[in-house]
């Protein structure tokens, strides 16, 4: 446990670092060069479809080895007229030839995925391809693939040096795909006829595993924390505007995830305006302006709750809560009967896919998205409270009504925009959540628990307690998930909740001093 | 001079007498007597729900104590409901034998999930009395531990609401899955039988309901009992100023995990009495919805009024029956609504307003104004405390 | 007796408290004693640390540093309230802090010291002809005897001052702590309350905490003046209001006496 968590901890900063410094760069590569063909390859191109099988291997192996992708639309056409049999035969060499091709591709996906083809084609002519092609690129994770591509060509080409050779090299680069080809040799070396050079194969290719699979704990391990992150940093969006109501106003807005639902509609809303009456190329842009659509459609409801209904339960706190849950069912089921039960949103160009910083470490746009927003929403909030005129008035009021309205601050205006302000961070909050989720009625009730364990654990009325309780429940959360499962997962966290309450009893960060109580 | 108790006891006693043989007498003749035309008939299937209601005041009448007296807001009331209700399920699960779908002597749905022998916590439901006990015990054990860690670090107010809940989801959660062999999403149903009376029979659910009734009276009996003895007071004391109850040589935290003890035994003894009668118990019953209904129903009775848990606890429940009935779209509008309305207008739910529409009554008759008695409640936000 | 008390015969003794508020020290290295049966009165200005000196008394606040000893070897500290109300210290608090939903005597009823307060012999103990009797005698003494049976919450703030000192006597505790008792008392009021603490104190010690000079006047024997959560002075009346220090820090600035 401890290993591990010092080994996640080490894995973090080194995503961080690679975030940091790894600059994207993709150039296309030179592609193989097309000569005329020589008067072997037109005997080639013909003997290519001949019935005699002796012949027409020999003309594929040469086509394979003249590598020349200029061909194909010879190859093509020789293929629409031949037998089933020879379509058959002259399949692969195309593929070959149309993935050497791929390799010139200034797509550098589509170099890439050429690149894994190839290495699983078993072609030994396809290593010096892969070879040249490695040389030019410049794009980090394509030559990782070409030299992965290539070492595991080796590993199954016939020569034992270049086999020991490859196997090293594979276990240089960590890689995943080779493990069962690697396991194979270790498996032939352990057999009691094994020769001499089958033996430090088989050695080198279990010390190749060994690297390996090392890695793959660490892959993993860094994976956990970045889901770790990311359901702490959508805690975190969830809980900031409910622990600045709890904190500053003495409220528990059970409709809080609510207030987020109709963040989210806003945002599907807007996407749907965009289809109807914007041209598709800048479909895109519906999600920047869904954002303060978002923002003031949760403000605004959350105004009219606390016009209505919160401002006359100031300082009874559980008939708030009651109240608040009242909305929310009313809120959940206008939305169920108006919307219908499945809605969801796409996302824009920019979010969709992901980012891979490491072998075996892939890590989703969305998911890095909202742990952006939720430091932004976090340094917004301190600045606005912290920093700004508003936010002392409003911090005023909290810390003593009476004379706040004897010095001339309109309490009752700095409730309601209290409260605004924090539904409209629900809203933001919805606005991210359709990035991860569907938008749906119940979009509320799915985070809120957990949200309301983050304010508890929190404590009241400090930004720090909330940030750290969200990312230790979160961080648990994903932490525990593998080993036990997501339902057991929630209920030890329950019990670890309570368990911390009871040596911190108004959590993390609670005020100190005489009102304290 | 008398303790000071009130002197509504020989009114109070009266109320509860005609309330008893109605419910005890009157309702069950009408079900048997009248030819099935009449109009003064009861069904069978009206008897069983109103049988259904009345499990459900009992519950109240435990929430009520807790949140009503003692001003503690449990929102996780389903899940000891859950737990005794689903000790009966099990044992009439137990009991179905043969009769099963797959004729097994386990239940069906682990002949489903291939469980091939009866999980050890299952083995001691076989006996009726175990089962009876258990739907009592367990749910207050349950509550006295949780109870214990919960008061014991003074976690009170809103925080004892939210940690509730979340106990809430995390039962609801846990009674979903499947590997702890509680049914799962299904829950547990097809029940046949309790000590081989056949539940089918509508003599069986008439006794069930005669029994519903009868424990009723004796949770009513039993609150209030604990409400007009000293500790009852202590409770009150407790919800008004914890700070003095302490200084006053109590410790409070002693006092809360007793009154949410008790009322998890009454949670478990409606959920006894209610799976035999429904037929089904499952996670949907427990869950964070049910238990913050639960609450609604104390609040539209009357909090702080037993008469009060009981009225609300039938009459949502009833309100509810039939309104999903009718209008199901229209049914969580009616509950949100309800909920803002009573909590924002009437604090004092139905009980409330009786009592209010006495008092001016009185009043008027005495010719005389009593001083309006302050609001008790200090506007503090709580952030400050 | 114009000097203050020694350790051997104080109720109790403070030795060096400390109490720190995120930074802000409420209490500064506090020495403090009260003797038996004796009526101290606590002054000084806001912040000075008048109630945290009593919350650290009877356990609600947890001091940083030093000790609490009562009785001379009764350790207090790290103790929780509820342990160091059996122990035999009352609390009056500030604003008045009762029992609004119950009647008065319920209110009296509840704080009569008993043999135990455990949840079973609360629930199924009742009230003997002795007990009754002193509640209908306490009743009498805090002037409340025509509204035993009136909600607590519908008595006058002067009323509620009062049945919360009735409620603090039934516990008859060795030390009654007493925070700004006449808070909102007409002046009749107020010089009845300080007729009950005087007669209180012949059988309990007594600390008071006031800023009403008139009434400290009317009740001191000895006054401690704190400042800024140490004590600066501590004497008789005369001697605290000839201090130039105290002049200086208290009277002087907020001119309460001249």
């Amino acid at each position: 446990m401890v290993i591990s968590l010092g080994r996640t901890l080490v894995a973090l900063g080194i995503v961080g670092l690679l975030l940091l410094f790894e600059p994207s760069r993709a150039i296309a590569a030179d592609g193989p060069v097309s000569a005329p063909p020589t008067a072997s390859v037109e005997q080639a191109l013909t003997q290519v479809a001949s019935e005699d099988e002796s012949i027409r291997q020999a003309a594929i192996r040469l086509l394979i080895e003249q590598g020349d992708a200029g061909l194909l639309p010879r190859l093509e056409a020789i293929r629409a007229n031949a037998s089933r049999s020879i379509r058959q035969a002259i399949k692969p060499l195309m593929d070959l030839l149309k993935n050497r091709a791929k390799l010139a591709s200034p797509d550098s996906d589509v170099r890439r995925s050429a690149a894994t083809d190839l290495g699983s084609s078993g072609n030994p002519s396809a290593i010096a391809w892969l070879d040249a092609a490695k040389v030019n690129e410049s794009n980090k994770w394509v030559r990782y693939t070409i030299e992965e591509s290539a070492a595991l060509l080796r590993l199954a080409s016939g020569d034992p040096s270049l086999k020991v050779a490859a196997a090293e090299k594979l276990g240089e680069l960590r890689s995943g795909n080779a493990v069962p080809a690697l396991k194979a040799l270790v498996e032939a070396g352990a057999v009691a006829e094994a020769t001499e050079q089958q033996k430090v194969l088989a050695k080198t290719a279990d010390a190749a595993i060994d690297r390996i699979e090392t890695w793959g704990d660490w892959a993993n391990a860094i994976e956990t924390i970045f889901r770790g992150i990311s359901l702490s940093s959508i805690l975190l969006i969830m809980s900031l505007g409910l622990a600045i109501v709890f904190g500053l106003m003495g409220v528990i807005n059970m409709a809080h995830g609510e207030l987020m639902m109709v963040g989210a509609y806003a945002t599907f809303v807007t996407q749907q305006c965009f289809t109807a009456w914007f041209p598709p190329d800048v479909f895109d842009w519906y999600f920047p302006v869904a954002l303060p659509v978002a923002f003031l459609a949760a403000a605004g409801s959350g105004f009219l709750l606390e016009t209505t209904v919160i401002r006359f339960l100031y300082g009874r706190p559980l008939e708030t809560m009651l109240a608040t849950w009242g909305v929310s069912l009313v809120l959940m089921q206008a939305a169920r009967v108006y919307f219908g039960d499945l809605t969801a949103v796409v996302a824009p160009g920019p979010l969709r896919g992901g980012a891979q910083v490491l072998v075996g470490v892939y890590l989703p746009y969305n998911r890095i998205f909202i742990i952006a927003l939720s430091i932004v929403c976090v340094l917004g909030i301190y600045f606005a409270l912290f920093k700004s005129n508003l936010g002392l008035r409003v911090r005023a009021v909290t810390q003593n009504r009476n004379m706040s309205a004897c010095l001339g601050i309109p309490t009752r205006k700095v409730d309601s925009y209290t409260f605004a302000f924090g539904s409209g961070l629900a809203g933001i909050a919805g606005w991210a959540l359709t990035m991860v989720g569907n938008v749906d009625p119940g979009l509320g009730q799915n985070y809120i628990v957990d949200a309301f364990m983050v304010v508890v654990t929190g404590g009241v009325g400090k930004l720090a307690g909330t940030i750290v309780a969200s990312l230790g429940i979160g961080g648990l959360n994903k932490l525990i998930e593998p080993g036990l499962g997501a339902v057991y997962g929630k209920v030890l966290i329950l019990v670890m909740v309570i368990l911390f309450l009871q040596w911190r009893p108004s959590g993390l960060f609670a005020m100190k001093g005489r009102d304290a109580d | 001079m008398s303790d000071g108790t009130t002197d509504t006891n020989r009114s109070g006693g009266l109320g509860f007498a005609v309330v008893g043989a109605i419910l005890l007498v009157v309702m069950p003749l009408l079900n048997l007597l009248p030819p099935e035309d009449s109009w003064f008939h009861l069904s069978d299937f009206s008897l069983n729900r109103f049988g259904k209601f009345l499990a459900f005041a009992i519950l109240a009448l435990g929430l009520d104590l807790i949140w009503g007296y003692t001003g503690i807001l449990s929102l996780g009331q389903g899940v000891f409901f859950g737990l005794g209700a689903y000790c009966m399920g099990m044992h009439m699960m137990l009991t179905i034998g043969k009769e099963s779908v797959y004729g097994s002597d386990m239940p069906d749905f682990m002949v489903w999930n291939q469980v091939k022998e009866l999980p050890f916590f299952w083995k001691p439901f076989y006996s009726f009395p175990a089962a009876v006990i258990g739907a009592l015990l367990v749910p207050m054990a349950f509550a006295l531990v949780f109870g214990f860690f919960a008061f014991r670090s003074r976690i009170k107010g809103v925080y004892f609401a939210i940690i509730t809940q979340a106990l809430a989801l995390a039962a609801w959660l846990v009674f979903n899955r499947n590997d702890t062999n509680l049914g799962g999403t299904n829950g547990l149903t097809d029940f046949k039988q309790v000590l081989g009376y056949r539940l089918s029979e509508p003599g069986t659910q008439r006794a069930l309901y005669v029994i519903t009734v009868l424990c009723l009276g004796a949770s009513y009996l039993l609150c209030q009992w604990i409400i007009r003895s000293r500790a009852g007071r202590v409770l009150v004391a407790v919800r008004d100023s914890e700070k003095r109850v302490v200084f006053s040589g109590y410790t409070p935290a002693n006092y809360k995990l007793f009154v949410f003890v008790v009322s998890a035994g009454l949670a478990g003894l409606a959920g006894l009495l209610y799976a035999p009668q429904v037929g089904i118990i499952t996670p949907a019953q427990i869950g964070v919805l049910p238990s913050l209904e639960m609450v609604i129903w104390v609040a539209v009775g009357g909090r702080g009024s037993l008469a009060g848990a009981v009225i609300g606890a039938v009459s949502v429940n009833y309100g509810r029956s039939v309104l999903t009935n009718y209008f199901p779209e229209l049914w969580p509008f009616m509950l949100g609504g309800l909920f803002v309305l009573v909590v924002l207008l009437f604090p004092d739910g139905m009980v409330g307003m009786i009592r209010k529409g006495k008092d001016l009554l009185t009043r008027r008759k005495a010719g005389e104004e009593k001083p309006i008695v302050p609001n008790q409640k200090v506007v503090v936000p709580e952030g400050k405390r | 007796m114009a000097e203050p008390s020694s350790f051997q015969n104080s109720i109790i003794y403070l030795d060096g408290v400390t109490v720190d508020y995120d930074g802000f020290k409420a209490l500064n290295h506090l020495t403090f004693m009260v003797d038996y049966k004796e009526l101290r009165v606590v002054i000084g200005p806001n912040g000075a640390g008048k109630t945290t000196l009593l919350d650290v008394i009877c356990g609600k606040t947890k001091p940083a540093a030093g000790r609490v000893v009562f009785g001379q070897d009764k350790e207090l500290t790290g103790k929780h309230a509820d342990e160091i109300v059996k122990l035999g210290i009352g609390r009056k608090f500030q604003a008045p802090s009762i029992y609004g939903n119950l009647t008065v005597w319920e209110n009296l009823d509840l704080s009569l010291k008993r043999s135990s307060k455990g949840v079973f012999p609360t629930l199924f103990g009742k009230s003997t002809a002795e007990e009754r009797a002193r509640i209908e005698e306490n009743l009498e003494t805090i002037g409340l005897k025509d509204y035993a049976h009136t909600r607590a919450g519908s008595l006058s703030h002067g009323q509620k001052q009062w049945l919360e000192i009735g409620m603090v006597i039934l516990q008859d505790p060795s030390l009654l702590l007493v925070d700004e008792p006449v808070a909102g008392m007409t002046d009749k009021e107020t010089e009845q309350t300080g007729q009950l603490l005087q007669s209180l104190a012949e059988k309990h010690a007594i600390i008071v905490i006031e800023h009403d000079m008139e009434f400290v006047r009317q009740i001191a024997r000895i006054v401690t003046v704190l400042h800024e959560g140490t004590v600066i002075c501590e004497g008789t009346v005369e001697k605290v209001q000839a201090d130039a220090r105290v002049r200086e820090i208290y009277l002087g600035r907020q001119k309460v006496a001249h």
